[in-house]
């Protein structure tokens, strides 16, 4: 599936997968994101491989339960189950802010246009999406607004810190009382 | 009144360029309707019975003249000539095309309105107390907490894509009139024993199905704190929150399933994780936001008008509006003023285009240039100087807003129900226009006194039929339409929930049933008893013993 990362279209060199034969197999995939349950279950056998990680974690799979682990992996993705689900976006924000996570945050599953820009100011730094086409116009949503009101992890300056900088230069107008300040 | 700055300005414009850009892509079939609904309804955009419905934000329920002008504009212009107040300080007009919604949206802007989250499953426009500002009673004015809620809850990329609706409501005065215990979050001003005024959390309120009144998770909340704490109740909430059933996804049934001292603990715990971080807010940038709300400049007026006393002396019409829809000023002088939107006869909360015109025109010529949004769906003028309250009601009179019955049985909270909305098992409108002729004769009003009675066309119980004092709830038997009554509801600082009196009633009954417990409490009350009392003292049983004798015919 066509890929977005740090906001180019690239080749995804990573191994998602729920389905394999036994562990061993997973060697040979190269950089491999495997589910919850199949690390909780084989973990050690994994780690012994000694290959490149990632962890995929469902909606509700909150990354508290994998936190002493979360640096072994280089990639953690969440899954929009459905576009309307918006757990991952908390799980992202904790990823981030909580547990330090400083790997690839991908989102997978339903990632549509319309709530990429959610996803970024939430940390995630990459994308997969259905189609080239859609990932083509997914990219044109990063530029609909120029500065948000809540502080987040796209590193922009807000919207109030803005505004206290223009207060603190001299260029912000003083508030005018009361519905008079109305008179155009 | 907050302004925009170059800020806001941008924002709301991106925002309608974004949404023009997002309804081309739905006409030409790039958008499915399943991925267009999420973002039309953050738009405040519904597509109900007949048409679309957009739903428009009057945040804290304060306009401008020249705002209240423009949502005129647009009844004529976009719709068909009227628009319809909500009990969340929102107006709805029923009528707009699609194509058109863009520059409607482009209209709001001009004037520093906008339609955002009005609607969907997310943080919904912040309602706050109608008199903020004004009342005698406040602690400190809830619009400027209300506003940087706002501004917060925009488009706020965690909480976009919650369980279910999230419904905020404040209150800066021991009174509450923004029903917040009926709220996902109420928030109740007090001050602590060094006078620091900070807020009561109430967390978990909420009508439809499952009525149940918010719990306190944290009996004071200092107020730099504010935005660190809803964030961490959102957070808790967007993780925990149901998402398989649509009817168990409001944070109450969160609340309810894992008990509130745990739920608080959860709350506190994600808290201290985040609190003194960037959410908190400087003392300065509060103080910046609450210079907008600065009191206008009134004039040393005395308290005793004589010109006013003579008025009601020669008038017993405006007398009886004067009891019932003019409130107390918190400067002397000045009065404030509730102008009915429930004509007897008439549809709750609605407006034409020429009285919002009228209106504009009032609030400029005898007060500030102000108007507030009540949740009881009803217009107030909140500084006008005793001395012109005559004149203000002649003129209210000739266009149609001089009922006199705010607070009193024919001041009737009403859905659209059936003649408009998808949702509804049965019709609302008709019921309270037919209940409110009953009552259309002003001696006998005002001798009911103070009585509220709401009526939801279905269980959504969007006209708070469960928190008044007669409830009456629209049901579908069998594709007819019943109608259930709920007694004993209470919506202010004392909030309860009533109980459902018996049996339903139909279309042709209900008007007689309301008549009937308004008689049981006239034989029944004390002295100067408002209904809700005797029903307290007396119960359900002589009321239900008079609805369901056996000579009432049903």
């Amino acid at each position: 599936m066509p890929l977005i990362k740090h906001g180019k279209l690239v080749e995804d060199t990573w191994h998602d997968t729920d389905d394999f034969a036994d562990v061993q197999a997973l060697a040979a995939l190269g950089p491999v994101i495997v589910n919850l349950a199949v690390w909780r279950q084989h973990r050690d056998a994994i780690l012994a491989l000694g290959g490149t990680l990632g962890l995929r974690l469902a909606p509700g799979q909150t990354p508290d339960i994998v936190a002493a682990d979360l640096h072994r992996f280089s990639l953690i993705a969440l899954e929009f189950a459905r576009f309307t689900d918006g757990r991952a976006y908390s799980q992202a924000r904790l990823l981030r802010q909580r547990h330090g996570f400083k790997g690839e945050l991908r989102a997978v599953g339903e990632v549509l246009r319309d709530q990429l820009t959610f996803m970024l100011r939430c940390g995630f730094d990459s994308f997969s999406v259905d189609t080239k086409r859609q990932a083509e116009s997914i990219l044109d949503a990063v530029a609909e607004f120029a500065h948000w009101y809540q502080p987040a992890l796209d590193g922009a300056a807000t919207i109030p810190a803005l505004r206290r900088r223009a207060v603190d230069r001299g260029e912000a107008a003083a508030p005018a009382g009361c519905a008079a300040n109305w008179a155009y | 009144m907050y302004r925009y700055d170059e800020f806001d300005h941008a924002f709301v414009t991106e925002r309608v360029a974004q949404f023009r850009a997002q309804v081309a892509r739905r006409v030409s079939g790039e958008l499915s309707e399943d991925e267009f609904k999420p973002l039309r309804l953050m738009n405040g955009l519904y597509l109900q019975l007949h048409a679309y419905m957009l739903r428009v934000a009057i945040p804290y329920g304060t306009l401008s003249a020249l705002q209240l002008r423009k949502l005129a504009h647009i009844a004529r212009s976009y719709d068909r000539g009227y628009g319809h107040f909500t009990t969340r300080q929102n107006i709805q007009y029923n009528w707009p095309k699609l194509g058109e919604v863009p520059d409607i949206l482009a209209e709001l802007g001009e004037v520093e309105m906008h339609a955002i989250q009005t609607s969907g499953n997310c943080i919904r426009n912040t309602t706050a107390d109608p008199l903020a500002g004004v009342a005698a009673d406040e602690i400190d004015d809830p619009r400027v907490y209300a506003e940087i809620i706002r501004q917060w809850s925009t488009l706020h990329p965690e909480f976009s894509f919650l369980p279910r609706k999230f419904k905020i409501a404040v209150t800066g005065a021991p009174n509450d009139r923004a029903v917040t215990r009926g709220h996902d979050i109420g928030l109740r001003m007090h001050r602590d024993d060094t006078g620091t005024p900070g807020f009561e959390v109430m967390v978990g309120g909420g009508q439809g199905r499952t009525p149940i009144m918010a719990k306190t998770i944290r009996s004071f909340l200092p107020v730099d704190h504010l935005l660190s704490y809803l964030e961490a109740i959102l957070r808790v909430y967007n993780q925990l929150g149901r998402r398989d059933n649509i009817y168990k996804a409001r944070i109450k049934i969160l609340v309810q399933g894992v008990g509130v001292e745990a739920f608080a603990e959860m709350v506190e715990a994600e808290w201290r994780h985040i609190r003194d971080g960037a959410l908190d807010l400087p003392a300065a940038e509060r103080d910046r936001i609450a210079a907008y709300f600065a009191p206008p400049p009134y004039e040393d007026l005395s308290a005793d008008c004589p010109a006013l006393d003579g008025a009601i002396d020669a008038d017993a019409r405006f007398a009886a509006w004067v009891e019932s829809n003019v409130h107390p000023h918190k400067r002397a002088g000045y009065a404030i003023a509730t102008i009915s939107l429930k004509p007897h006869g008439g549809i709750p909360g609605d407006a034409s285009a020429a009285q919002m015109d009228a209106v504009a025109d009032l609030s400029e010529e005898y007060g500030f240039g102000e108007i507030r949004i009540s949740y009881k769906q009803n217009l107030i003028l909140p500084d006008i100087p005793k001395a012109d309250l005559h004149a203000l009601w002649l003129a209210l009179d000739s266009w149609g807003l001089a009922t006199a019955n705010a607070g009193r049985i024919s001041d009737i909270i009403a859905c659209p129900g059936l003649d408009y909305c998808n949702l509804a098992n049965a019709r609302s409108i008709p019921i309270a226009q037919r209940i409110s002729e009953r009552f259309a004769d002003l001696a006998r009003e005002r001798a009911v006194g103070d009585l509220s009675l709401n009526i939801s066309g279905c269980i959504n119980a969007c006209a708070h039929h469960h928190v008044a004092n007669i409830g009456i709830l629209g049901v579908d038997k069998k594709g007819t339409e019943f109608y259930q009554i709920t007694l004993g509801g209470v919506a202010d600082e004392n909030a309860a929930v009533g109980a459902i009196i018996g049996p339903a009633f139909d279309e042709m009954q209900i008007a007689d049933a309301v008549e009937t417990i308004v008689d049981v409490y006239l034989q029944q009350r004390e002295t100067d008893e408002p209904f809700i009392d005797t029903y307290q003292r007396i119960g359900p049983g002589p009321f239900k013993e008079k609805l369901y004798a056996p000579d009432q015919a049903r």
